[in-house]
C-alpha cells in the first residue's frame, strides 16, 4: 500500500536524512522525500499498520532532524 | 514570508544591531563578554540547541554542530588569547543565519512559483442539482452529473459538452495559445478555460480520475522519481561531511604536532584550531543538496507548462542524452486522418463512383470508410443502400440503389473474379466493382504534418544523430514519408510485435550512453513505449493509455515538441552540472585557501552561503524554457 504524507521540513540534506530514517524504519518498504513539494511517499510492507508505522516513522524522523513534522 | 521566517528576520536584526553598537561601546573584561554572549545567543540559541540534541540522537555531523563548534570554538579562543574578540563568533552565526534565511526564502519563493505555474487546479464546480446551479468541490461531482462553466472559468471534470459553443484556452494544458473551439456534442477535458460562451457539460469522470487532476498527481510525483545525478548529490554528502569532520580534526592536530616535535618551533595551537574551525564552516554540503533537486523540480515545472509532461527527474536525464529517436508513423508524423488524393480509371464521373463508394462503406466505423463519408460530404441517406455484407480485411459488399456494389482492395476483386487495374499512386488504393464490373478505383492517403518536416529537422539541431521509422503500412508508402520528411532509416509493413524487436535491434546496436526515444501515440504502441529507453507519447490530451504508458508525455499532437522536450531536458542538466561542478569546485578551493591559511572566517561565509544562493539563483533558470 501507498501513502503520501505533507511534511515540513527547512533544509534539503534534512530531507533526505528523513528519507534515509524512514527507509530504515520496519514495515516500510520504500519511502521517499519530495523536499520541493514538502511531500513523502510511503509504501508499506504488507500486515503492517500504516498509521503505527507512521508514528514510528516521525519518531525516527525527528532523531535525526529535531526540526521537521510529518502530517499523519 | 512564514512566521518563522518574520521570526528569525526579527532576530537577525537585533543580533546586528547589537553587534554593530557594541564596536562602539568600550566595555570590558566580564561585562564584555555577557553583553557579547546575549548577542550570541539571541542569534544562534536554536543553533545550539539543535546542536545539543543532534548529539544526544548521535547526529553529530549536522550543520548545527558544525556551527555550533566553530562559533564556540571562536570564543574560546578570543577567551584563551585574552583578545576579547567575540566580534568573529558572532559575525559567523549572524550569517550563517542570514544564509539559512536566504534560502528558506528562496525555496518557499520558487516552491510557490513553480506551484502557481502548474496551477490548473479547479478551486469548484458548478453543478446544475434540480434546475438550480451550486457551487459545489469538483471531488463532490458524480460521473454523469451536469456542470456549467462559466465564461472566464476552468473546465473542472472531463466530459461531454450537451449545450453551448465557446472557443476553449487549452494553453495550461498544452503550451499551445491559439484557442480551441468546442460546440455540443463534443468531448471536453477539465484544465482548458473557458473563454466565450456558457457551456452545459455533462461529466464522464470523477474529478479524481480527470485529465487535470492525472496531470497534477504526475507532475507533483515526478521529482520523487531521483536522477542518477540526485542520487550521486544524496550518496556524495554521505561521505562528504565525516570526511570533512575528518579533515577538520586532523588540520587541527596533525600540523602543530609536526611543528612541536618533528621541526621543533612553536606549536601554535590557537592558529591551526581556528583554521579548522573555518574549514568546518566552508564544509557545509548545502548548495549542492538543494540545488539540484530544485534544478529538476523547475524544469519539469517549465516544460509542464510547455505541454510536455515529464514524469521524473530521471526520466528528464535520460531525454537529454537521446541520440537516436524513433518515430511511429501514423499519427505521430502522420494525421492518422486518411484523405482521397485521386480517383483513377472511373467508367462514370468521379463524384458518382465516390457516391457508391461512400454509401457501400456507410455502415462501417473504419477510418478508411470514414474518410471516404467524408470527402463525399453530403448526408448519406441510409435508406439506398441495403444487403450489406463486410469482407473482414478485404471491404464491403452492398446493394445500393438496387446495383450490386463491391467495394474493397485488391484481394476483395481476385476473391471475385474481377479484374482490375493496379494503380501506380502510393497510399491506400479501393477499388469498385458495379454489378461485378470494375469502376475504377480510389487512392486514399494519410496526410502528413505540417510540422513533420521541420520537427525532424529541428531534431537534428538538437543533437539527434539517427531518426528511424516504424510503421505498418506498405514499404512504397513508407519510403514517400520518409523521403519527404527526412527520415533515416525506414522498417515497413511491420506488425506490432515487430516494433519491439526493431526497438530491441536498435538498442542492442547502440552504445550505452547514447539512449533512444520512442514516439508515439500511446493508442497501440504501450509495449514498444515501455521498451525504449524513453517512450514519448504524444496527442495524449485526454488519452489515458498513453499517460500510463509513456515516461514523457506531449500534451497535444504537434511534432515540434518533441525536439523541444530534448532542448529542455538539456538545459536542465546544463544547469545540474554547473551546480555540480561550481558547487564542488568552489568549495573545494576554498577548503583549500582556508587549510593553507590564506582566508579567513569572511571566505568561509562565502563557501557556505554565497555559493548556495548563487547555484539557488542558477537553478531557477532551468524554469525559463518558453523561447528555446
Amino acid at each position: 500500500m501507498k501513502k503520501s504524507y505533507k511534511i515540513d521540513v527547512d533544509c534539503a540534506n534534512c530531507a533526505n536524512k528523513m528519507e534515509i530514517a524512514a527507509c530504515k524504519t520496519p514495515g516500510v518498504a520504500s519511502a521517499t522525500v519530495n523536499f520541493m513539494m514538502l511531500k513523502m511517499n510511503v509504501e508499506f510492507e504488507d500486515g503492517h499498520d500504516p498509521k503505527s508505522v507512521m508514528e514510528q516513522v516521525r519518531k525516527n524522523c525527528k532523531r535525526v532532524e529535531d526540526d521537521c513534522e510529518i502530517y499523519i | 514570508m512564514s512566521r518563522r521566517q518574520k521570526k528569525m528576520l526579527i532576530r537577525i536584526i537585533i543580533a546586528a544591531v547589537l553587534l554593530i553598537s557594541l564596536n562602539f561601546i568600550p566595555v570590558d573584561g566580564w561585562l564584555r563578554f555577557v553583553l557579547y554572549m546575549a548577542a550570541y545567543l539571541v542569534i544562534g540559541y536554536d543553533i545550539l540547541i539543535k546542536a545539543g540534541k543532534g548529539i544526544k540522537n548521535r547526529q553529530i555531523f549536522d550543520e548545527s554542530f558544525l556551527m555550533a563548534i566553530a562559533t564556540i570554538g571562536a570564543i574560546g579562543l578570543a577567551i584563551y588569547d585574552k583578545s576579547g574578540d567575540y566580534t568573529e563568533a558572532i559575525a559567523v552565526m549572524l550569517f550563517y543565519q542570514i544564509g539559512e534565511w536566504f534560502q528558506s526564502y528562496a525555496v518557499g519563493k520558487s516552491r510557490r512559483n513553480i506551484s502557481e505555474l502548474m496551477d490548473i487546479r479547479p478551486d469548484y464546480a458548478n453543478l446544475v442539482r434540480d434546475g438550480a446551479i451550486e457551487r459545489v468541490d469538483p471531488d463532490e461531482v458524480e460521473i454523469g452529473g451536469t456542470i456549467v462553466v462559466n465564461p472566464g472559468e476552468k473546465v473542472p471534470i472531463d466530459g461531454v459538452i450537451i449545450e453551448g459553443t465557446s472557443s476553449l484556452n487549452t494553453s495550461a494544458l498544452t503550451g499551445e495559445s491559439l484557442p480551441r473551439d468546442a460546440k455540443a456534442g463534443d468531448e471536453i477535458i477539465s484544465g482548458c478555460i473557458n473563454m466565450s460562451g456558457v457551456l452545459k457539460i455533462k461529466t464522464t469522470k470523477e474529478f479524481g480520475e480527470s485529465t487535470v487532476s492525472k496531470i497534477l498527481d504526475l507532475v507533483e510525483n515526478a521529482s520523487s522519481r531521483k536522477s542518477r545525478s540526485e542520487n550521486f548529490i544524496s550518496k556524495f554528502a554521505r561521505v562528504y561531511t565525516p570526511a570533512v569532520c575528518a579533515g577538520a580534526v586532523l588540520l587541527a592536530v596533525v600540523p602543530p604536532i609536526v611543528r612541536l616535535f618533528a621541526i621543533g618551533i612553536q606549536a601554535d595551537w590557537e592558529i591551526w584550531i581556528y583554521r579548522a574551525l573555518t574549514f568546518l564552516v566552508a564544509s557545509c554540503p548545502c548548495a549542492l543538496v538543494i540545488s539540484i533537486p530544485l534544478s529538476f523540480f523547475a524544469g519539469i515545472g517549465g516544460a509542464s507548462k510547455e505541454g510536455v509532461l515529464v514524469k521524473g527527474s530521471n526520466y528528464l536525464e535520460t531525454l537529454s542524452q537521446t541520440k537516436i529517436v524513433v518515430f511511429d508513423k501514423t499519427g505521430t508524423l502522420t494525421r492518422g486522418v486518411f484523405e482521397v488524393n485521386g480517383i483513377h480509371h472511373s467508367q462514370m464521373e468521379n463524384e458518382k463512383l465516390l457516391e457508391y463508394a461512400a454509401l457501400a462503406e456507410s455502415a462501417s466505423s473504419h477510418p478508411i470508410s470514414r474518410s471516404l463519408q467524408r470527402a463525399y460530404g453530403k448526408e448519406i441517406d441510409r435508406d439506398r443502400v441495403d444487403d450489406i455484407h463486410e469482407i473482414s480485411g478485404n471491404g464491403v459488399m452492398a446493394r445500393v440503389d438496387g446495383v450490386q456494389i463491391a467495394v474493397g482492395n485488391d484481394k476483395l476483386m481476385t476473391l471475385l473474379g474481377i479484374e482490375y487495374i493496379p494503380c501506380h499512386s502510393v497510399g491506400t488504393i479501393i477499388h469498385i466493382a458495379i454489378d461485378g464490373k470494375y469502376a475504377g478505383h480510389i487512392v486514399i492517403s494519410d496526410i502528413v504534418k505540417p510540422q513533420s518536416k521541420e520537427a525532424v529537422a529541428a531534431l537534428k539541431n538538437a543533437g539527434i544523430q539517427k531518426t528511424v521509422m516504424l510503421t505498418g503500412d506498405t514499404a512504397s508508402v513508407a519510403e514517400k514519408v520518409a523521403g519527404e520528411l527526412g527520415i533515416d532509416l525506414v522498417y515497413s509493413q511491420l506488425l506490432p510485435v515487430d516494433k519491439v524487436e526493431k526497438v530491441e535491434e536498435l538498442i542492442r546496436s547502440k552504445t550505452d550512453k547514447a539512449k533512444l526515444a520512442f514516439v508515439g501515440d500511446g493508442i497501440n504502441d504501450a509495449p514498444v513505449l515501455s521498451r525504449a529507453d524513453i517512450g514519448i507519447a504524444m496527442g495524449a490530451m485526454g488519452s489515458d493509455a498513453a499517460i500510463e504508458a509513456a515516461d514523457v508525455v506531449l500534451m497535444d499532437d504537434d511534432p515540434m515538441k518533441i525536439s523541444k522536450a530534448i532542448k529542455i531536458s538539456k538545459k536542465c542538466l546544463g544547469i545540474v552540472y554547473q551546480n555540480i561542478v561550481f558547487a564542488i569546485g568552489i568549495k573545494l578551493i576554498c577548503l583549500l585557501l582556508v587549510a593553507m591559511g590564506l582566508a579567513g572566517m569572511w571566505l568561509a561565509i562565502f563557501a557556505d552561503v554565497g555559493v548556495m544562493i548563487i547555484a539557488v539563483l542558477n537553478a531557477i533558470r532551468a524554469l525559463f524554457v518558453k523561447k528555446i
